[in-house]
């Protein structure tokens, strides 16, 4: 942990930086790819809707004895044992005292029977008498659809509004809701790649989302903007600073991704290899590649993008050209080595001088332009002796000059 | 923090008394374990038949309004589906929730009618219309009614007006809504002609007469002053009709534009107007206790075009004796005359409610009415969990593998002050647990597997607030401040920070819930809740235990175990301010 904390105060000081602003096209890029990846996914493959967007079939099976939850737990595991496309996650519940009920998507008409015989099987109904079929409509219409969609809508326009009020910068709300479409692109692409079913979970787990990368943003955004507060006089550019502000919180941002990733891996990890399909999985896969993305892109596209987006405005343009300027004259401290790990104590005086310190000035040295020098100063004590105004005579005081007693009305004048 | 700085170790104690109190109420709600949802625990089902055959449109709409009454309060996670072009099955969490056949099966067709005559108040016993004022006792404020009632208490009471209302109507005798439904299913689509069985007493072609007549009839459009000269069919008609003993039944098919002769609970014949007012224009309803009082109420608004109207009526029927009639799937519900002239728009129902029936009126009206009427005797059986046994466990042991292995990287990464992440999550984990029980018991709040999965995670985002301020903390010691400084300036950057960040996700929460259904309100319930509790504990718990802590040498003269040693900061000398 000693290195990782050493890390963590290198990047705090500037000492160390990675480069996020600079190399953003390279971020851009990656992003591009990923969410281009996931709207492909999501145009070729589509997303597999659950039974509750798009309606379904449900078997009643009357067992003619009392229903147990194992017989369901059991039915449930032969049912979607069949291989049928739409019924690899059915619903089985007990029903009343002795009857069980299957809900699995829509499913053609082989599919059905395939079904309704890995049932018989299973049961040991009579098929004739005791199982029951009928289609059951979506419980998740459009109209819930709609709704959330207005919700989020009216939540968007709000963000908006609030980051553009605390932080007094509205191009952050656009960086804001870049980064934000990003991850739920790319969680919805991996969703249709993966051909993981869509279950209200599933939209539980976006909404999550939504606000996990909203509120990462704005954890980095707040220090970026503490960090651009001073431009005018920190003689430094609002790239640089901006880029400082993330490196700083980098630490932060690690941390907080692993304590919120950690739980959801595990539940991932417990619930697809153990479980098989179920909407738990179907909210940790959401979780996890939202949470992840949403800690990404608040790093690697919504900082680097806010300073696209500043990059024009005046106040940031000066900061860049008197930076340019300063760094044209050069830096009179450039041949000064820094202190580096390894290097040479420096030499006490009364001791040999070992081999002299590799020195690697971090700029190129050009002749550093001076101040012309100065009139002499006064040496010694630092204090100008005063012109005597009359004969001093010799004194037991080692050629200081003492003070003479003056009447009152003379002391303290010059 | 204005003037002296609270001490944190005072905080530190109120804190764990608030906690203290949550958990004594926990107690006092009597239950240990949260109310679990359908996939966990099962719960009923309530099976309703649609009667004749009605289009998947109209059954959708019903759906979509059974749905929203059953999910109104947001977090109980009910499941409402059709069934084979004829059925619309409602799965409630919990066993035997009979209680919610009212609300879910209610056609809840609310018009409000004038009254013409009433068997009570002996109008109409001559066809021309007496002059005002000539008019016997209405079953209004007086109470004086002549039937025999069933123990109204209250239903004499003085009316008491409620905000800024001119005044309210007090209520005739009404019954309070029947147990079992109606038998009668109101309100076909206009146009249908009513299947209605059996035309009890008096004779159908009557009404028919009345109703053919009544269509003719020039005043007719004018309710206000056909109640005084109502149709002369139609008082024949009603004259005819003697109320059914076995409760409330219309004779005649609730037509809106149509005179409508029926009945209240205690058998008293009625001749209503045509429909002023639709139960469409109704903007909210809810069930209160006025203030003053001691019986439910359910309280009507109207939006726009409703409060013009009603507040006509009041007008035409202030400081008469004339009475309006509140008529629900076609049975009145009361008939109260007028105390004010109320222009706001606001009315209510009073009647013998209990909290239950006018909680369950309240919420079938807000939501509309039923396109569609459903038969008898809904189906109920208790259904079981939809998940199998093992993902509930293994959902937990995954959860709470994780979160060991969160609150070990802490430890390692943070030392000493890992301590204080580890018991914040444990709080916050104490007070969502808290906060969930007693929600069960008050709210209905029921967790599903996403929603514990969704807890699981929200405690791991409630980490972050601490990392904030840890790393604040560490940033600002880097600068050269002593811890104790430290705290307090670190504090300060952190704390704007974390509410800034935590505002987005109450508004996430508030925004949601309030536009979102089911499945999504319940979420943003829990968004909502786990943020204010991460609030909580960052501001009352977290902070005071860093202050404290921060008292130690321990911790301020940098132990190599503290986590603020020179080492962990990454810098050569750790800045000086001993003890003070």
């Amino acid at each position: 942990m000693g290195r990782y904390s050493r890390l963590g105060n290198a990047l705090y000081t500037g000492d160390r930086s990675i480069d996020f602003v600079g190399k953003k096209w390279l971020w851009y890029a990656i992003s591009v790819v990923l969410v281009a990846v996931a709207i492909l996914g999501v145009s070729v493959r589509g997303l597999d809707l659950g039974i509750e967007f798009t309606g379904g079939t449900q078997y009643r099976v009357s067992l003619g004895a009392s229903a147990t939850q194992q017989q369901a737990d059991e039915l449930r595991a032969s049912v979607s044992g069949t291989g049928v496309d739409g019924a690899a996650s059915p619903v089985v519940s007990t029903l009343g005292e002795q009857a069980l009920l299957v809900q699995t998507g829509q499913l053609s008409q082989d599919d059905s029977d395939t079904v309704a015989r890995a049932i018989v099987e299973a049961t040991g109904i009579d098929p004739a008498a005791d199982l029951s079929q009928e289609d059951i409509g979506a419980s998740w219409g459009a109209d819930v659809a709609r709704s959330s969609l207005i919700g989020l809508a009216v939540f968007l326009f709000f963000v908006i509004l609030f980051i553009w009020a605390y932080f007094r910068e509205w191009k952050m709300s656009v960086a804001a809701l870049v980064a934000l479409a990003h991850d739920v692109a790319i969680t919805v692409g991996v969703y249709a790649l993966l051909g993981f079913e869509v279950t209200p979970a599933t939209v539980t787990g976006l909404l999550t989302i939504l606000a996990f990368s909203l509120y990462d943003t704005v954890v980095v955004f707040d220090k970026v903007r503490e960090n651009t507060a001073g431009l005018g006089r920190g003689g430094t550019t609002y790239a640089r600073a901006a880029n400082l502000a993330v490196n700083q919180t980098l630490v932060r941002s690690i941390n907080t991704s692993l304590v919120a990733l950690l739980p959801v891996g595990a539940i991932l990890y417990v619930s697809a290899v153990q479980l098989g399909a179920s909407s738990l999985q179907d909210l940790a896969l959401a979780l996890f590649v939202g949470m992840a993305a949403g800690t990404y892109s608040s790093v690697f596209i919504a900082t680097p993008l806010l300073v696209d987006l500043k990059s024009g405005e005046t106040e940031v343009v000066m900061a860049e050209r008197r930076a340019k300027a300063r760094a044209r004259a050069g830096d009179r401290y450039a041949a000064v080595p820094g202190y580096v790990e390894g290097m040479a104590a420096p030499v006490e005086p009364g001791t040999r001088p070992g081999p002299a310190a590799p020195i690697a000035p971090s700029a190129p040295v050009t002749a550093p332009r001076t101040a012309p020098p100065r009139a002499t100063e006064p040496m010694g004590r630092g204090r100008t002796v005063p012109q005597a105004r009359g004969p001093v005579g010799p004194s037991g005081a080692s050629g200081r000059q003492q003070p003479s007693r003056q009447s009152r009305s003379k002391r303290g004048k010059k | 923090m204005a003037g002296r700085r609270p001490s944190p170790g005072r905080t530190l104690v109120a804190f764990f008394v608030s906690v203290a109190v949550l958990f004594g109420l926990v107690a006092l709600a009597g239950s240990w374990t949260p109310q679990l949802g359908l996939d966990l625990q099962g719960g009923t089902s309530i099976t309703l038949r649609a009667e004749g055959d009605p289009t998947d449109e109209s059954l959708e709409e019903a759906r979509k309004i059974i749905d929203d009454r059953v999910n109104g309060s947001g977090v109980a996670e009910a499941e409402v589906t059709t069934q084979g072009g004829q059925d619309i099955v409602v799965e409630v969490p919990g066993k035997n929730r009979r209680d919610l056949l009212d609300t879910v099966q209610r056609t809840a067709q609310l018009r409000f009618r004038l009254v013409a005559c009433s068997q009570a108040d002996g109008r109409c016993q001559s066809t021309t219309g007496l002059p005002d004022g000539v008019i016997p006792e209405a079953p209004g404020a007086e109470g004086l009614t002549g039937q025999p009632q069933d123990q109204q208490q209250g239903n004499n009471r003085p009316s008491v007006g409620f905000g800024v209302k001119a005044g309210t109507e007090t209520d005739g005798p009404t019954g309070e809504p029947s147990d079992e439904p109606s038998d009668e299913p109101s309100d076909e689509p206009s146009d249908e002609p009513s299947k209605k069985p059996g035309k009890k007493g008096g004779q159908p072609d009557a009404f028919a007469q009345c109703v053919t007549a009544a269509a003719d009839d020039k005043l007719i459009d004018d309710p206000l002053s056909w109640i005084d000269t109502p149709t002369t069919e139609c008082v024949t008609a009603f004259s005819q009709y003697q109320c059914p003993a076995d409760g409330p039944a219309s004779p005649m098919s609730d037509d809106p534009d149509a005179p409508l002769i029926t009945c209240d609970e205690d058998g008293v014949a009625y001749l209503l107007s045509p429909a002023m007012i639709e139960g469409t224009a109704l903007s909210d309803a809810s069930s209160a206790i006025p203030q003053g009082e001691v019986a439910y109420v359910v309280q009507l608004s109207f939006d726009g075009a409703g409060t013009n109207i009603f507040a006509d009526i009041s007008r035409g029927l202030y400081g008469t004796e004339k009475q309006f009639a509140i008529v629900l799937d076609g049975e009145v519900l009361s008939a109260p005359t007028m105390n004010g002239v109320i222009v706001d728009g606001n009315a209510q129902i009073s009647g013998d409610f209990t909290e239950t029936s006018a909680g369950s009126l309240a919420t079938s009206l807000k939501f509309g009415a039923l396109p569609i009427a459903f038969e008898d005797d809904p189906l109920t059986q208790v259904i079981g969990p939809t998940l199998a046994g093992d993902q509930l466990s293994a959902g937990l042991l995954a959860g709470g593998i994780g979160l060991g292995i969160v609150m070990l990287y802490c430890l390692l990464y943070y030392r000493g002050l890992g301590t204080v992440v580890i018991a914040s999550l444990l709080v916050a984990a104490a007070i969502t647990y808290g906060m969930v029980l007693l929600l069960s018991e008050t709210a209905g709040f029921t967790l599903t597997l996403p929603g514990i999965a969704g807890l699981i995670v929200a405690v791991g985002i409630t980490a972050d607030s601490f990392i904030v301020l840890f790393e604040r903390i560490r940033d600002e010691m880097r600068d050269g401040k002593s811890m104790r400084v430290a705290v307090e300036s670190g504090w300060k950057r952190a704390r704007n920070t974390a509410v800034a960040a935590d505002a987005v996700s109450l508004l996430a929460a508030v925004i949601l819930y309030i536009f979102a259904a089911g499945v999504v309100k319940g979420f943003a319930f829990a968004l909502g809740l786990t943020t204010v509790i991460d609030l909580v504990v960052f501001f009352f718990f977290t902070k005071p235990a860093v202050s404290w802590l921060a008292r130690f040498p321990f911790f301020h003269s940098g132990h190599r175990l503290s986590g603020l040693n020179a080492e962990t900061l990454g810098v050569d000398r750790l800045p000086a301010g001993g003890t003070v």
